[in-house]
């Protein structure tokens, strides 16, 4: 249902062309965010972002009544929102901010939740933690995440060497193929993975363990007796990898290889024509992508702690298209955002039987999740093709320089010619490659 | 106008671009038939065709975009043929692409800084005077610096691409049609600049369909056909040359000069039948 719209979207929203301005523009809400967000120095952003964070955290302990989730388990959805948003995250940097569109991501996340599946379950042969194993019982998730990443990110390699000559819908197509094929493989390769029947006792972190918490904090079944359980703790975890990956890839964007994608997304031959080497560029961003899709599939697999193929459809692919879709492609906060929405939404109404002042039958509304993501995606193609916090709100580029101009801040423009991402300078420092 | 002595083509010293016996193929399809052509430093040559001929393929070619199938690229003493367009860019080809192909969602000046991205400014100070040399040749993309590309008219789209491409000091400047959808005001304006960004030392290879406009103003060219070059000679001679001025220019059919119609050598063969094509081989001498 969900699966055309998150198809045809994206190129639509790339073709749409900044309107001229029609005097006064009534700015929404997303944009005032970003523009705010971008007109804050970076100590200010820190300053603004931790707090933040620290509250996401605690929000999982607190539970607000309002906000918890009344059919599944709070700490759960927040640890699948992590996972979706560091997926998300991922995905940004090869549709958001490379503009190719993948369409079969969701197989670098398989490729990452085997990788640990494979090294570390006793229904393994290549299991890693038994007797002559080379992983310990307790390290073992730890020492397999980096495998899993740069496995993941060898997997990218292998299907973006040859598929990134593609272009447009063919790319599409390819990788929806890719998708397909490990989940497939997956499948049927039932010496190796079991098939249906899937991976079980995946390893997962071995930490805080005590009388009461056999099998530390991560264990599932683990509860504090309060609200922090193993999903709590699993949320925290990636938040802290969220923050990690962003970083990293906040730093990617604001340099040279930022420019090349940025370059290549909006019109690849011009790209090629100022001498940016696109191929490489292209499959960089398909290889850094992966390696974080293959991250958020290593962590779903210690969560969990089974892997099966059906949990790799491709309609998976589809739901994180449409977080990146709907938050803003391009734009790192946007995604986040857009992730939190497509995981949690659903899990508020499971098991609500009203909503405000309406009776309403939350099991169906959860059960039909894909058809209201389609139409909420038909929608925002309407009104707002460029997602709730897009990267850059159309004709009033540069928003952090006219914000400040408008707060009478600045109002040169000519002291530094290159504006918030100061191209012209950083050009001017780097000597040659 | 343009070089001291236009009517000597500058033989002395090596040519900056010489291509001998390109051939350019789509699949099996073959674009060029083995064309050559050479650029020397300083001027302004120009290709002149109709629709078909083979001009932009051969500019595409020349930067790298597509692959010769035979003949040789020499640039500045090198073999550029097997050289990747990313890197030619680097040696200093750089290309103002047909239909402007500006970063429609940058702003004017992100788009001037894509310009200099493989060619890397020493210090601040270079890259300020560059841009106050483009701005300076275009004052409207000073004005519109914070506009995004996308937004502008096309007249101003196309001075953003040949400005953005000035901003990589182009050792060879190759302007895809600079005039193609263009007001005639724009045209003549955009003609002046070429004229005067020649005029202070960049050597330029200018694809048209302008035909008067760009043989007035250039110190050579080359008339392509059907992909091969079928004439070739000193800009302003050809300009006065009786097979060109009626193939390219309108003069001789019944239509008068008129400059929007010039670029039609299909007029001339629709006009006059078994004339029309009685003119043919008399071009190709």
């Amino acid at each position: 249902m969900s699966t055309p719209a998150a198809a045809s979207g994206k190129p639509q929203a790339r073709a749409d062309q900044p309107k001229p301005a029609g005097g006064k523009e009534k700015i929404a809400i997303g944009d005032r965010f970003r523009l705010w967000w971008n007109s804050l120095s970076r100590p200010t952003q820190w300053a603004v972002g931790v707090p933040f964070i620290i509250l996401l955290a605690l929000l999982p302990v607190v539970r607000p009544p309002g906000i918890s989730t009344v059919g599944t388990d709070f700490g759960g959805v927040m640890a699948q929102f992590g996972m979706i948003a560091l997926i998300a995250i991922g995905l940004n940097v090869v549709v958001g901010q490379t503009g190719l569109l993948d369409l079969g991501y969701v197989g670098f996340y398989a490729v990452g939740a085997y990788t640990v599946g494979l090294l570390t379950s006793p229904d393994s042969p290549w299991n890693q933690t038994g007797d002559g194993g080379w992983l310990s019982a307790k390290w073992a998730w730890l020492a397999v995440l980096p495998i899993a990443v740069a496995i993941t990110a060898i997997s990218g390699l292998i299907l973006g060497t040859p598929t990134l000559r593609l272009r447009g819908d063919y790319l599409a197509i390819v990788t929806l193929g890719f998708g397909e094929i490990v989940r497939l493989l997956a499948d049927n390769l039932d010496t190796l993975t079991r098939g249906g029947q899937g991976l079980s006792q995946v390893a997962y972190p071995r930490l805080g363990e005590s009388d009461t918490a056999m099998n530390g904090v991560f264990a599932a079944g683990y509860s504090n007796g309060g609200n922090i359980n193993n999903g709590v703790w699993w949320f925290w975890l990636s938040l802290l990898l969220i923050v990690l990956v962003l970083l990293g890839v906040g730093n990617l964007e604001r340099s040279r290889v930022g420019r090349s994608w940025v370059a290549i997304r909006e019109d690849e031959d011009a790209a090629e024509i100022m001498g940016v080497p696109t191929f490489r560029f292209k499959l960089w961003a398909f290889v850094i992508g992966a390696g974080i899709g293959g991250l958020s599939g290593a962590l779903y697999a210690g969560q969990v702690q089974f892997v099966v193929p059906t949990n790799f459809n491709v309609i998976n692919s589809m739901l994180f298209l449409c977080a990146v879709v709907l938050g803003g492609q391009g734009n790192k906060l946007g995604v986040i955002l857009g992730a939190f929405i497509v995981v949690y939404l659903p899990n508020y109404f499971l098991g609500r039987t009203e909503f405000l002042w309406w009776n309403i039958n939350g099991n169906a509304i959860a059960d039909y999740k894909y058809l209201f993501f389609g139409l909420a995606l038909i929608v925002l193609m309407i009104f707002r093709p460029q997602g709730l916090i897009p990267v850059r709100q159309k004709l009033m580029t540069y928003g952090r320089q006219i914000w400040l101009a408008a707060r009478g801040k600045r109002t040169k423009f000519d002291d530094n010619p290159a504006g918030s991402d100061k191209p012209g300078s950083t050009a001017a420092a780097e000597v040659s490659r | 106008m343009s070089q001291p002595d236009p009517n000597q083509p500058t033989t002395s010293g090596d040519p900056l671009l010489e291509i001998s016996n390109m051939a350019v193929a789509y699949g099996r399809i073959e674009a060029l038939h083995g064309i050559s052509l050479t650029v020397n430093p300083g001027e302004l040559v120009t290709l002149i065709g109709a629709n078909g001929a083979g001009k932009t393929t051969t500019m595409r070619a020349i930067s790298g975009i597509l692959p010769l199938s035979s003949g040789r690229v020499i640039f500045d003493g090198r073999d550029i043929t097997r050289m990747k367009a990313h890197q030619r860019v680097a040696a200093g080809i750089i290309q103002a692409p047909e239909g402007r192909g500006v970063f429609p969602g940058m702003t004017v000046q992100e788009n001037l800084d894509m310009g200099h991205y493989a060619r890397k400014f020493d210090s601040k100070a270079d890259y300020d005077e560059a841009l106050e040399r483009v701005y300076s040749l275009f004052p409207r993309l000073l004005e519109r610096r914070k506009q995004a590309g996308g937004t502008m008219s096309g007249g101003e789209q196309q001075m953003l691409a040949i400005g953005r491409a000035l901003m990589a000091r182009p050792r060879l400047l190759l302007l895809d049609e600079p005039s193609m959808g263009l007001a005639p005001m724009i045209i003549q304006q955009i003609f002046r600049i070429i004229s005067e960004i020649n005029q202070q030392g960049t050597t330029i290879l200018l694809v048209e369909q302008n035909a008067q406009q760009a043989l007035s103003r250039s110190d050579r060219a080359y008339i392509m056909e059907t992909g091969e070059v079928i004439k070739t000679g000193v800009g302003k001679e050809l300009l006065v040359d009786p097979s060109v001025k009626e193939a390219y220019l309108g003069v001789g059919a019944d239509s008068g000069s008129d400059t929007s119609r010039a670029a039609a050598p299909a007029a001339g063969a629709v006009a006059g039948g078994a004339a029309g094509a009685a003119e043919r081989p008399d071009l190709r001498k």
